[in-house]
């Protein structure tokens, strides 16, 4: 809340005592940093774990203080423990896949937003609607309908999927933004005869791009994180994304914590920088449209 | 979430050809991937099908097999216990953390961040995260060992009475950040002059929050109740990474039970009938939030 200039009676009255305040302070300062540390807590220790060597872990213990230093792990994790591979998977799957979603949710949101189009309510929440369905209530057909159409086990029908999945939530977000573009700016261009096409390219989309990077901070992560959809269409072990891969990790090297805790920081490194990029975009992102 | 209001646009009045393309291809993606599929889900329930040949037909007697299903049992009050205790505690979590941190003053982006910070790691690294704290040599165990309560430890993951609940924490851990960040914004959005003027009545800090700031929230708590309920739902890979449902069974949901049915032992109209089932219980949850709410609005 912003410090208003205007000082109520109250506030007045909690002014008087520097020395309350000051405790305060230091009481809000000390819940705010345990409770920040429950959160990261876990993580650090799974980065120290990371770094250790196998003996030491095996030696002194999970939790001990690290005793070596070693980036075998993630050498390890990142080769033999196929961590490669699905890495760059996940590359293949989410940025077609992302893109894809974000070039015909735009465009659907351009047309429903700044044309009349009919019954726009009606296919905004149709859409929206299709996103909050359980996915369990279509796995077993679009396995099915991927082996009919000759594509199961192929990065295309997960691309597909994503793509289509997300696109109910980006339209409805999209469109909002669309809609509070002043419709003047519009009404020039159409004048001078350009195409709808060249409306939304030049002036739409350009204008529309801190809701693009918010849906595109938000839809990385979405994708990038999959697991469900991955397994159900895909069967290979060399084509399965990270989230996969790091499973198998899992079960293949049960008692190599050093290198489970390498596969594990490596696959969230990622999204860990998208958020880091477009901190701003990303909470904006999922706030947008729950504050009305 | 709700619909911006119908404005009244000065666009073109024939809607031009390539417009329309730009809003059926997506319509049609989505119809063909999403609502085909989930209605061939609807209608798979009512068969018997192993994924040869077609179909067999057998009206609602998945259903009623499902009803005698010790598993199905499990998994759904399962389901059910997801629901209530990681719903009410990730919303309660939530707002605490949001309101203890809504105040813009040093340091508090920082502790917003660190917070938050989980929700972009996939849940397998959540997951993978949480095993080394629920190690028989992990966190937890060292931590009561260390405090003189060793005969307290436990194998997390592996006990049927906790897996659980286990399961649920490491959840929490990763989506309370979402939802604290969901009330910041509600909070944000509160008209301070409507604190302030209470304020100056003389309300104390309980009664600003009963009469101000939970009314102001409405709106925010039915976007976080749908989030909750369509996530609790969705609770799968978390499961499926730890415990695949064991012990036993013991940690099962609906989800990985349904998952399980489909893809091991390749019953598919069976599965279908579990998949009808978390469809219904989404539908149910928001319909009844919805009825209730309107009702509060009628008041």
């Amino acid at each position: 809340m912003n410090r208003r200039e205007a000082l109520s009676p109250g506030e007045i009255v909690r002014r008087r005592g520097g020395r309350a305040r000051k405790a305060r302070t230091a009481a809000f300062h000390l819940t705010a940093s345990f409770i920040s540390l429950l959160w990261v807590g876990p993580l650090v220790l799974v980065v120290v774990l990371s770094v250790r060597t196998f003996d030491d872990i095996l030696g002194n213990g999970l939790m001990a203080l690290p005793r070596s230093f070693t980036f075998r792990g993630y050498a390890d994790a990142w080769g033999r423990g196929g961590g490669r591979r699905g890495m760059l998977n996940s590359f293949i799957i989410t940025v077609p896949a992302l893109s894809l979603a974000l070039l015909l949710s735009s465009l659907t949101a351009f047309g429903l937003s700044r044309f009349r189009v009919p019954f726009r309510r009606t296919i905004l929440l149709i859409m929206l609607g299709g996103n909050l369905l359980p996915p369990q209530i279509m796995l077993i057909p679009l396995a099915r309908n991927a082996e009919a159409l000759g594509i199961f086990d192929s990065f295309f029908a997960v691309i597909i999927l994503h793509a289509a999945f997300g696109l109910g939530f980006y339209v409805f977000v999209l469109y909002g933004f669309m809609l509070a573009i002043p419709s003047e700016i519009q009404q020039a261009a159409i004048i001078d005869g350009a195409t709808p096409f060249q409306i939304y390219r030049t002036i739409i989309l350009p204008l529309s791009r801190p809701a693009l990077a918010s849906m595109g901070a938000l839809g990385f992560t979405w994708i990038f994180n999959d697991l469900l959809w991955s397994i159900t269409v895909l069967r290979s072990e060399s084509r399965m994304p990270v989230t996969a891969s790091l499973l198998g990790l899992q079960g293949t090297y049960l008692s190599d914590w050093g290198l489970i805790s390498a596969g594990t920081i490596t696959a969230a490194i990622p999204t860990l920088i998208v958020f880091l990029l477009f901190q701003k975009s990303f909470v904006g992102g999922l706030t947008l449209g729950a504050v009305k | 979430m709700s619909v911006p209001g119908r404005h009244r646009r000065r666009g073109i009045d024939t809607l031009p050809p390539s417009v329309a393309a730009f809003i059926l291809v997506p319509f049609l993606l989505e119809a063909a991937v999403v609502f085909a599929p989930a209605s061939q889900g609807v209608l798979l329930s009512f068969t018997q099908w192993r994924g040869i040949g077609t179909p067999n037909p057998v009206g609602l007697q998945n259903f009623r097999e499902l009803a005698d299903d010790p598993i199905f049992i499990v998994a759904f009050k399962n389901t059910l216990r997801w629901l209530v205790v990681f719903g009410g505690l990730s919303g309660l979590l939530g707002l605490s953390l949001a309101l203890l941190l809504k105040a813009e003053r040093r340091g508090v982006a920082v502790y917003r961040s660190l917070i938050f910070l989980p929700v972009i790691f996939s849940l397998v690294v959540t997951a993978l995260v949480w095993r080394v704290l629920y190690a028989p040599e992990g966190l937890f165990n060292n931590a009561l060992q260390a405090v003189g309560l060793k005969s307290w430890g436990h194998i997390w993951l592996a006990e049927p009475r906790t897996v659980l609940y286990a399961l649920v924490v490491a959840s929490l851990w990763r989506s309370s950040g979402y939802i604290m960040v969901l009330y910041l914004a509600g909070l944000k959005s509160i008209d301070p002059s409507l604190t302030e003027a209470a304020r100056v009545d003389g309300a104390n800090r309980r009664q600003l929050f009963r009469h101000i700031t939970m009314p102001q929230l409405s709106g925010v708590n039915s976007v976080v109740l749908s989030v909750i309920v369509i996530d609790a739902l969705r609770s799968f890979d978390i499961v499926y990474a730890l415990t695949k449902g064991g012990p036993y069974n013991s940690s099962q949901l609906l989800s990985t039970f349904m998952f399980q049915t489909a893809f091991a032992t390749g019953r598919l109209g069976y599965a279908s009938a579990i998949a009808v089932v978390i469809f219904l219980l989404a539908v149910s949850f928001i319909v009844l939030y919805l009825i209730r709410a309107l009702r509060e609005d009628a008041r």
